[in-house]
């Protein structure tokens, strides 16, 4: 694993801001005899968003709370700015951090709140005073200064928990499921507000997450996590298109499960056979070609498309419900053997009547993905 | 609202009617015995009030016994509170270790509690021969019969009123706001004045309550303790009661009691609620 941070300009995004670096270096922390890290290791670019994506209990919060300082490695490093901040206690780690149930004072104002890692740092008063006045202009709560959190909405009270933590110009800002506790309206808001601070202030981010939208929409890159690992790590994209495992292909998006059996590849194609019949031929990803034998064909519903008649490359499907969603229509479907099938296509002017079968192959340049069968696969 | 009180009043009434048979009434004939200005009740009269008010003594008396409450609620605090928070700090099964040893005294009676404490604290007792055996001191200490021998006891004695509210309170304090306190670079000593405390203000006030209230009337443990030497109002109301039988001046420090005890209780209410107000109302 790479030490430095990797440039990637797509990543940063004003070099005139400066922005700090965080490195995790091989990571591990137990909990008694259960290892909630495994030896993780993450480069954080200056000025990035990157979100830990997983499944409860995969890590996220741990490698969360490590950086934060509460919880203390077996093994491994966090670095700042290439500095070891394994030594330093949480409050002297200046790393600001959002809760997702904002642990906010609830015996202290709106401004008090803000005002509070200001206090600690013994800043004068009247520099504290413009500091605040400053931050909540920025969240737009400047009227609600002398208010009780308990008398502010969840989103008010998440702008206050934000203030609060860049008051202390954090080098690194976590968040931590800030998104979880706001209703969907808001959630929209909120996640463009603290994109736009982020840009703004340049800052470094950290958002831990279940939630893959919310991952996709406000992060930079993400590290889609399992276990205490890091199955995966890159932009929404990659990790969209080009998932590495059967894993983050099911837990980004969603993706229909195929059996298939490999034949080969040349000329940069995947050839594969569906247990009815069908060849498929898919584009190889950059990974090495699996070997010819039992196989696993993961393939997102976009990337599947009905036809009225049979050919060499589709299978034939029983179709079910269609249900129209914005200006898609999601079908169900049922291949011979038995396997569930959604896919999507695009409505124009009304849902297509197709009658009970069809047959399904790939859309033209469609990249599904290919894993090993779960028998074979080595965990 | 209504149909709430409709359903509840006939529930309540039998506690009512008790609490007004046996605490209103009494308490209002203890008012009314202490306007009769002779001992045998024949001549009603302000002689036992200005008897008992103008006297320096009585005055001491009061001053000491609140004092006693004080001293006791300070020691009880000053010993109770690092327990609540090595209480939050502890894992769920260390919880209930101290749990149990805090509840304990409760489940032994004041006279067994008192007499260990004799035991412990007397001329051939624990703590002297700890003393004399590593050479602190050539004589026994003098506790049985003092004011810190009897704080001493009275702290053990009524720490589980002080904790009992004030671990119930702590527990329901969010464990992420020490996190966000520490994380907004807040020292440990910062967290606990800033934080933790404004938010226990409410248990801390109810618990100072209760043992300042138990502590004050604690009579067993006065006397005992205490010694005779040492005067209290709960022995001067039994004395006069019982010994001199001068019933009217008997009710008379029973109420210059219950006045003191509850005009302290009302200004730590008070502070309670205000600090509670902050958090809760």
């Amino acid at each position: 694993m790479p030490t430095a941070p990797a440039t990637d300009p797509a990543a940063s995004p004003s070099p005139s801001l400066q922005g700090h670096t965080l490195d995790v270096l091989g990571l591990t922390v137990r909990y008694g005899g259960f290892t909630a890290l495994d030896a993780v290791d993450l480069a954080v670019q200056p000025g990035e968003i990157l979100a830990l994506l997983g499944p409860s209990g995969c890590g996220k919060t741990t490698l969360l709370r490590t950086v934060a300082g509460f919880t203390r490695q077996a093994e491994g490093q966090v670095l700042i700015d290439g500095a070891s901040i394994d030594d330093l206690p949480p409050n002297r780690r200046q790393v600001g951090i959002v809760f997702q149930n904002y642990a906010l004072f609830p015996h202290m104002s709106v401004a008090d709140n803000v005002a509070y890692g200001l206090q600690a740092r013994r800043w004068a008063k009247p520099r504290i005073a413009a500091r605040v006045a400053e931050l909540l202009e920025m969240v737009q709560l400047g009227p609600l200064r002398d208010r009780a959190p308990r008398q502010l909405s969840g989103g008010q009270q998440q702008r206050v928990a934000l203030a609060r933590a860049l008051a202390i110009e954090p080098s690194i800002l976590l968040l931590d499921e800030p998104f979880a506790a706001l209703d969907r309206s808001l959630r929209l808001d909120m996640q463009i507000e603290i994109k736009r601070l982020q840009r703004q202030l340049g800052l470094t981010a950290i958002l831990v997450t279940h939630d893959q939208d919310e991952a996709m929409s406000v992060a930079d890159r993400i590290a889609v996590m399992r276990g205490g690992r890091i199955e995966q790590l890159g932009t929404p994209v990659e990790v969209y298109d080009q998932p590495r495992t059967r894993f983050v292909s099911g837990f980004i998006g969603s993706t229909n499960l195929l059996p298939c059996l490999m034949l080969g590849a040349e000329a940069g194609m995947a050839r594969i056979r569906l247990p009815d019949g069908a060849h498929l031929a898919a584009p190889l990803g950059s990974a090495a070609p699996l070997p010819p034998g039992p196989a696993v064909l993961a393939v997102r519903p976009e990337q599947l498309m009905l036809h009225d008649e049979a050919a060499d490359d589709r299978f034939p499907v029983a179709l079910g419900l269609a249900l129209p969603i914005g200006g898609q229509t999601i079908r169900e479907a049922t291949t011979e053997g038995g396997a569930p099938l959604r896919l999507v296509e695009p409505r124009l002017g009304g849902i297509a009547d197709r009658g009970p079968r069809a047959w399904c192959g790939l859309v033209p340049g469609a990249r599904p993905a290919v894993f090993p069968h779960p028998d074979t696969e080595e965990e | 609202m209504r149909s709430t009180w409709g359903l509840a009043a006939p529930l309540v009434a039998p506690l009512g009617l008790a609490y007004a048979a046996f605490f209103v009434a009494p308490l209002l004939m203890l008012f009314a015995v202490s306007f009769y200005a002779d001992d045998r009740m024949t001549v009603l009269g302000l002689g036992q009030w200005q008897r008992f008010l103008g006297d320096a003594f009585h005055w001491k008396v009061i001053g000491n016994t609140v004092l006693l409450g004080l001293k006791t609620v300070a020691a009880t605090l000053l010993l109770g509170l690092p327990l609540a928070l090595a209480y939050r700090a502890a894992s769920p099964g260390w919880q209930r270790v101290l749990l149990f040893v805090v509840v304990m005294p409760l489940l032994t009676s004041v006279v067994v509690r008192t007499f260990a404490w004799i035991v412990i604290l007397g001329r051939e007792g624990v703590v002297n021969q700890m003393v004399m055996g590593l050479g602190l001191a050539a004589d026994p200490l003098r506790l049985l019969q003092t004011e810190l021998g009897l704080v001493i006891s009275l702290t053990q004695i009524e720490m589980p009123l002080l904790l009992l509210p004030l671990l119930s309170v702590m527990a329901r304090i969010d464990p992420n706001l020490m996190d966000a306190s520490a994380s907004l670079g807040a020292s440990p000593w910062r967290t606990l004045f800033r934080v933790i405390l404004p938010l226990a203000a409410p248990g801390i006030a109810a618990g100072c309550l209760l043992v300042f209230a138990s502590s004050t009337t604690a009579f067993i443990s006065q006397s005992v303790i205490g010694g005779e030497r040492l005067v209290y109002l709960p022995a001067m109301v039994w004395q006069q009661a019982m010994v001199v039988a001068n019933w009217p001046f008997a009710a008379t420090a029973a109420i210059a009691l219950l006045v003191s005890v509850s005009a302290v209780i009302a200004v730590i209410a008070t502070a309670g609620r205000i600090a509670g107000g902050r958090i809760h109302g």
